[in-house]
């Protein structure tokens, strides 16, 4: 089966960039191969130009991998297991105590230091993940759906952290489009293992922004108001949306350009009796976008 | 060669956090002991004035080395297949490690544990040296040869556990196969004349026998050298399948 396919992309120093796709689309295995755990079947990762797949261990000095799943050595206390990788990343003596007491501050693990891992809550253990990653300084972060099954507090304190990792350069996985729009510079669109998009969040959004919608309330016979609606020029499609607040009835047009559209529908409404109670603009979301371009 | 200490470091911690190391510690102890005790009781009653190399030490190495092969494998198993179940093999191997630090650390660490067990058993003949002073350096060879044993079997231990993600299956596998060797090599009369000749060029306990009445030599000690760098090869392979058959 093949997984992920006929994908390339580059991430510049320094640049947060997430890799956006349903469950599924190879996120992971994308990742895993620019860690080196996979030896892609075609194709190369490189990290500052080292193949990760030809050397890996020079490669993985300079990434820092955040897995999906954090799996921990449940006898290990925090401290104990930080200052086992920070070992295992050539980190001795002075310098390796340093680095882990540096992790320990900067990913707010002080209070569970002493704490077997095993014991560890799921947001704790996402923190001393994101710990484990960044000891030895790496220049690159792999971060595999860092916020994936934590509660809304503990996803907005993860967020927090990420975004607090300026100048490094970070490649994230995500399933969620206001995570990726929010921490990224770029997002990189997986769909079924290949490659639907590359841009800035800015930029996808533009596209959407040209297929906004507007959301009318009208009070006045649904079909009638409906025609009339439809017969504006520029509208493609007009619909009921159903159990919308009342009174009147909300009505979504599509259209390729709103403003006119915008501007005719008063005179559509108003002179036939009826009365216009309100007129929005619904921005698309990145949502939209995305299911379009995945769906 | 830190990321070694660090990872051998990890290993013995995580013996030592454990109670099975020190509840098979307590049972190699007591078996050896009780076999020290009765193997002397035997010697005094049957062999009084005999070559006590032969007719005392001899038997009492192939005792221990019966206690090894059920000690080694509740040891080994556990190395890889743990690993394997937690998913933590997945976030070490992403660190810049070669799979070949990682197996001498798995190994090293489980050897430290058993040169331990094994060396607290020199207890027993410096105790009898005291009572009655006997020409120890034969021992000297006696012991290289349960080391040499305890690594061959550890390395093929630790092998097993790097098929499976069941510590208990590793286990099992690992034992089953050196109780028959035992056997074969305890019963030789049970074999046919055939296949008697494999079962002595295979079994491990052969090898071991010189070494048990002081005797070291060259072959032997590269037999058990070659077994273990085998099963580290094969370990070392079965780590390299993970990228080609894309799981942990």
């Amino acid at each position: 089966m093949r997984a992920v396919d006929d994908v390339s992309f580059e991430v510049e120093r320094g640049e947060v960039v997430a890799l956006l796709g349903p469950n599924g689309s190879g996120k992971s295995t994308l990742m895993r191969c620019v860690i080196g755990f996979f030896a892609p079947t075609a194709g190369r990762a490189c990290v500052r130009g080292i193949d990760v797949a030809e050397r890996p261990v020079q490669a993985r000095r300079h990434i820092g991998y955040l897995p999906e799943q954090v799996m921990l050595y449940p006898e290990l206390s925090v401290r104990r297991y930080l200052g086992f990788v920070a070992g295992a990343k050539g980190l001795a003596g002075r310098a390796r105590r340093a680095a882990v007491g540096d992790v320990i501050e900067r990913c707010g693990l002080r209070d569970v230091e002493h704490r077997a891992t095993g014991k560890l809550s799921k947001g704790y253990r996402q923190r001393v993940g994101l710990a484990q990653a960044l000891l030895g300084d790496p220049e690159l972060l792999v971060l595999d759906e860092p916020t994936v099954g934590l509660d809304p507090v503990q996803t907005v304190e993860m967020r927090e952290l990420v975004r607090a990792l300026t100048g490094r350069t970070v490649l994230l996985s995500t399933h969620i489009l206001t995570e990726a729009a929010n921490l990224c510079s770029r997002v990189v669109i997986l769909r079924k293992g290949r490659l639907a998009a590359v841009d800035t969040p800015a930029e996808l959004a533009r596209r959407v922004e040209r297929s906004a919608a507007i959301v009318v309330r009208i009070d006045g016979p649904v079909d009638a108001v409906r025609e009339a609606l439809a017969a504006i020029p520029g509208v493609q499609a007009v619909e009921v949306v159903p159990e919308a607040p009342a009174p009147g009835t909300t009505f979504r047009i599509a259209a390729q350009d709103i403003e006119p559209v915008q501007r005719a529908i008063g005179g559509a409404v108003v002179p036939r009796g009826w009365t216009l109670l309100e007129v929005r603009v619904e921005m698309p979301t990145l949502e939209d976008l995305f299911m379009r371009l995945v769906g | 060669m830190r990321a070694f200490r660090a990872l051998i470091g990890k290993e013995l911690y995580i013996y030592f956090a454990s109670p099975l190391v020190y509840l098979v510690a307590a049972a190699f102890l007591a078996y050896t002991g009780y076999y020290f005790h009765s193997d002397l009781i035997y010697f005094l009653t049957f062999g009084f004035g005999m070559n006590i190399m032969e007719n005392f030490w001899q038997l009492l190495f192939m005792d221990i080395r019966l206690v090894l092969i059920f000690s080694v494998p509740l040891l080994t198993m556990r190395l890889l297949a743990e690993e394997r179940r937690l998913g933590t093999l997945e976030l070490l191997v992403t660190y810049p490690l070669s799979d070949r630090a990682v197996v001498a650390a798995k190994l090293g660490a489980c050897l430290v544990v058993v040169v331990l067990l094994i060396g607290a058993t020199v207890l027993y003949p410096v105790w009898l040296h005291r009572i009655e002073p006997f020409e120890w350096t034969p021992l000297v060879a006696g012991y290289l040869g349960l080391v040499l044993l305890a690594a061959a079997c550890a390395a093929y231990g630790l092998f097993v556990s790097s098929l499976t993600d069941s510590q208990v299956l590793a286990g099992f596998l690992t034992a089953m196969p050196l109780l028959l060797l035992w056997l074969l090599s305890w019963n030789e009369a049970a074999s046919g004349v055939n296949t008697l000749a494999i079962v002595r060029a295979l079994s491990l306990f052969n090898h071991f026998q010189p070494f048990a009445v002081g005797i070291v030599e060259v072959r032997d000690v590269f037999y058990f050298l070659a077994l273990t760098a085998g099963f580290i090869w094969a370990t070392l392979r079965v780590l390299e399948a993970r990228q080609w058959r894309g799981r942990r």
